[in-house]
């Protein structure tokens, strides 16, 4: 690798490229190209992850101990909200369609751009503003609701609740125009020869959510506005005080925040079916199994939102109807899961780093999808509810399976956006640390669930502390892994060696053009004459 | 104090099999849920070494050095189908047997034994039908069936019960109910499992199953000279977090007494008796438990919500032939003070 190093001329490809088309700060911030914009995303998220991650060690430092460790009760709970809003609002939510997507879609499609460029740049500035206005709620003391707002506690906590609120409203906008952007430029900005059973699963992938981004969505914008509403007004839709029903503002919450748990999943879900077939140098198995699963899923996102409430006081005709209609989420995820494993087969698998985070999350996304069955049959769901066992879950599907794919993308895509590679094998020791890290820290978790510990709890019984202490230990190894996974691709950012055009012999779209990529993305617009997974023995170098 | 508050060694009875990593099983039905719970495990231990076994076997099998060249497949419709059906027969079949167990949870029997739980932040304060009140301590028999009728003063609360494999939210506005049948005496943790603040993982309680002979003793109101066992978690002992509030203070009267005092006081009977003869309003006689007809020509169960309804927000279901002119007392009356006029109105046969 040094060897070649020191051959590296100073810019990539010393040729004109969308890093170099335009100079200076303020020709990043008045962009309209889509891969500058997924870059101030990718920037801007992995930022706000570098703060929710540390609030998660926080919180772990917190539970090393029952009683305070280092913190009291009430900064404990400020500290746990402001984590999952971070994570939920700010990182997961957008983490791939916006940065990854924003990048890759149009390359993948062969088209110059999206569709609506000044749209794109202003959902970038929308989530922007969203941001700030939230995080100003620390000045007014913070917030200590959970992400989740239930009322009345809500409606009755400090004033910072409105900030957070207000901010995820105009977040919320921003996520409902990169969906309406991507499905047009789906639609409309193809290759010619790309017909639908040409498109990328990743594209599909991003499809789908963008559907859920954009119907979805404006329910939680609505419900957080009633909720401002009623604290200021005191007009009693949710307060039971004021005659409202606090369980309605659960049933609103949850009809956006579980389609959004598939906003976050989806995008992850098309990176690992890009990502298999590159590295097993073989088609997709299931193409269309996989491309349809996410419509099954995203249609399935809308009908189950009631499997939250299972022990909210909600009829129990609901709670019949709800888990009947949730256990059937996992026939379609079941699908992906299978034909990702079965492309395996008869391939020739290449090692690396990308593939590396794909089997990854195909094992931590297998124990999230598992214990998500034991969630959705009411019984089991009563005593687990709302204990460890329900945070390990969640966190095995968003961290294991959002953030993992989102890890493995970026280094998948890294030589396209940067057009030079990283270190491999820092690549790879990282992942050990990532992947042994995640399983010691939320394992243990399922089990002092299963035990009775409740979540949202800043003190715990002293028979739950060696599993808490390996949890914390665990988040220590995840944090390590993140931090030399951030070292080495930001010295990859100079020091790494030239990509090449197509470091991976990958066959989409994006690949057939120089990295990093020009402005205008490709010299000759593309024509499609073949499905994006041919990695038959002629098209091998 | 009714009670000794000692801290017990490990106090496991050897009738009852434990799983390491799943609480002590405090009731028949717990024990049908762990059933199910470690079937579920087992069959997920399947899966995972099907998928991730299958994985890491085909990923080295077919690594680079071992298999230079891909063989071209792109799918195999009898597979996909096949791993579509098994599936979904498998999740029906476990969905059945969970909802068989869901059914046994919720239907509680006709003579348990009623309780009225108000939560608060942040303690749980126990009403007993002789109108006794008992603070961050809940006494109830062995093997009798139990049913907690339970509300909230503030925000919403849950009781979580991990021994009887149990969980509740407890709602303002509203009652909600859980019912259980201990088979194990001694103490069994009770936790606040709907975040409510500072105090919500201090919000916790114990419930006390004593045994036919202590229960007389104490339901005489006389003190228990035994010490109670605390059956932990997983049979294994701990110290107790909370210091135990109060052993419960005996009132003279019954909760529907009580609520009989209310009934004058809070003014219901000016327009409301007590002997199935209207007044501005209807009688209060045999109301509980029956369908009451309404203006709008539908008709209403009488349970502990449409009560409860009723006094606090009294136009909503107007009954046949009476007008739309009761006040709210929303506001006026406290959550013991609600719970003991129901119980009055329950009492009315």
């Amino acid at each position: 690798m040094a060897t070649i190093e020191k051959h590296s001329p100073a810019t990539p490809s010393g040729a004109h490229h969308y890093l170099n088309h335009g100079k200076g700060l303020w020709s990043w911030l008045t962009t309209l190209d889509h891969k500058r914009i997924g870059v101030m995303y990718l920037f801007t998220v992995l930022t706000f992850f570098l703060v929710g991650g540390l609030l998660a060690i926080a919180i772990r430092i917190e539970l090393f101990t029952p009683g305070r460790t280092i913190m009291d009760a009430d900064t404990y709970n400020r500290v746990f909200t402001l984590h999952g809003a971070i994570m939920v609002f700010l990182v997961i939510i957008p983490a791939i369609p916006a940065s990854l997507g924003n990048f890759i879609l149009p390359m993948m499609l062969g088209a110059k751009d999206v569709a609506f460029p000044r749209l794109n740049l202003a959902s970038y500035y929308i989530y922007i503003t969203g941001a700030v206005v939230a995080l100003t709620s620390l000045l007014f003391g913070g917030v200590d609701t959970g992400w989740t707002f239930y009322t009345p506690y809500s409606a009755t906590a400090g004033i910072g609740v409105v900030y957070v609120l207000c901010g995820a409203f105009i977040a919320g906008f921003s996520s409902i125009l990169t969906g309406l952007n991507f499905i047009v430029t789906i639609h409309k900005l193809r290759a010619e020869g790309q017909h639908w059973d040409r498109l990328p699963l990743f594209c599909w992938a991003l499809y789908a959510t963008s559907i859920i981004q954009v119907l979805a969505t404006p329910v939680l914008a609505i419900t957080l506005i009633l909720l401002v509403f009623e604290r200021l007004t005191h007009i009693g839709i949710f307060d039971a005080s004021l005659g409202g029903d606090p369980i309605l503002f659960q049933h609103f919450f949850w009809f956006y925040s579980h389609p959004a748990v598939y906003i976050m999943i989806l995008p992850a879900m098309g990176v690992i079916s890009e990502v298999i077939p590159v590295f097993s140098r073989k088609p997709i198995f299931g193409y269309k199994a996989i491309a349809w699963s996410s419509f099954g899923i995203a249609l399935l996102a809308f009908l189950v939102w009631g499997h939250h409430l299972f022990v909210s006081g909600q009829s129990e005709l609901a709670n019949f109807i709800f888990s009947l209609l949730t256990i059937f989420v996992a026939v379609p995820t079941g699908i992906k899961v299978f034909s990702w494993v079965a492309t395996l087969y008869k391939g020739s698998i290449h090692f690396k780093v990308p593939m590396l985070y794909a089997l990854g999350f195909l094992e931590l996304f297998t124990i999230g999808g598992l214990t998500g069955v034991f969630l959705a049959i009411v019984s089991i769901n009563v005593h687990l509810t709302d204990t460890y066992f329900v945070i390990a879950h969640f966190h095995y599907v968003m961290v294991g399976g959002a953030l993992m794919a989102f890890t493995g993308g970026i280094h998948y895509w890294y030589p396209k956006i940067t057009g030079r590679l990283y270190d491999e094998a820092s690549g790879v020791w990282a992942f050990i640390f990532v992947i042994v890290g995640f399983n010691l820290t939320f394992f243990p978790q399922f089990i002092v669930g299963a035990q009775g510990m409740p979540r949202r709890y800043w003190n715990y019984l002293p028979e739950f502390t060696t599993l808490n202490q390996l949890s914390t230990l665990g988040s220590f190894l995840l944090l390590a892994g993140f931090v030399w996974t951030a070292f080495y691709l930001w010295r990859g950012l100079k020091h790494g060696p030239l990509a090449g055009d197509n470091p991976w012999n990958s066959l989409t779209l994006e690949w057939q053009t120089p990295s990093p990529p020009p402005h205008d993305n490709f010299a000759i617009d593309p024509i499609v004459t073949d499905w994006p997974y041919a990695y038959r023995a002629e098209n091998e170098k | 104090m009714f009670i000794s508050n000692v801290h017990a060694s490990g106090f496991q009875s050897s009738a009852v099999e434990t799983s390491a990593t799943l609480p002590l099983q405090g009731t028949q039905i717990a024990a049908q849920w762990d059933q199910l719970y470690l079937f579920l495990v087992g069959l997920s231990a399947f899966f995972f070494v099907l998928v991730v076994g299958g994985m890491i076997y085909l990923a080295f099998r077919y690594r680079k050095s071992h298999s230079p060249r891909a063989t071209y497949i792109t799918h195999h419709h009898g597979l996909e189908a096949l791993w579509t059906a098994i599936p979904t027969v498998l999740l029906v079949g476990i969905f059945i047997w969970g909802w068989s167990v869901y059914t046994k949870m919720i239907q509680a029997p006709g003579d348990a034994m009623e309780v009225r739980v108000v939560a608060r932040k942040w303690n749980w304060q126990f009403q007993y039908s002789d109108g006794r009140v008992t603070l961050g301590e809940l006494f109830v028999p062995v093997d009798k069936p139990v049913k907690l009728i339970m509300s909230s003063e503030d925000v919403i609360h849950s009781m979580f019960i991990p021994n009887f494999r149990l969980k509740q939210d407890v709602v303002p506005g509203m009652y909600t109910t859980i019912w259980f049948e201990p088979t194990i005496t001694g103490k069994h943790q009770i936790f606040c499992t709907e975040y409510c603040g500072t105090g919500h993982s201090e919000m916790l309680a114990k419930v006390i199953v004593l045994t036919d002979e202590q229960w007389k003793t104490w339901w005489m109101g006389k003190k228990i000279s035994a010490t109670i066992p605390f059956a932990g978690i997983g049979g294994i002992a701990m110290p107790q977090v909370q210091a135990s509030a109060s052993g419960g203070a005996v009132k003279l009267s019954g909760l529907a007494l009580e609520g009989k005092a209310l009934f004058q006081t809070k003014t219901c009977t000016t327009c409301h008796s007590d002997d199935g003869s209207p007044k501005i309003g209807p009688s209060l006689k045999g109301v509980f438990g029956h369908k009451v007809e309404l203006a709008d020509g539908t008709s209403v169960q009488a349970d502990e919500n449409y009560l409860r309804e009723s006094i606090e927000n009294p136009t909503a279901k107007i009954v046949k032939g009476f007008q739309p002119i009761m006040p709210t007392f929303k506001g006026m009356m406290s959550e013991t003070e609600m719970n003991a006029v129901i119980s009055y109105i329950k009492s009315l046969k």
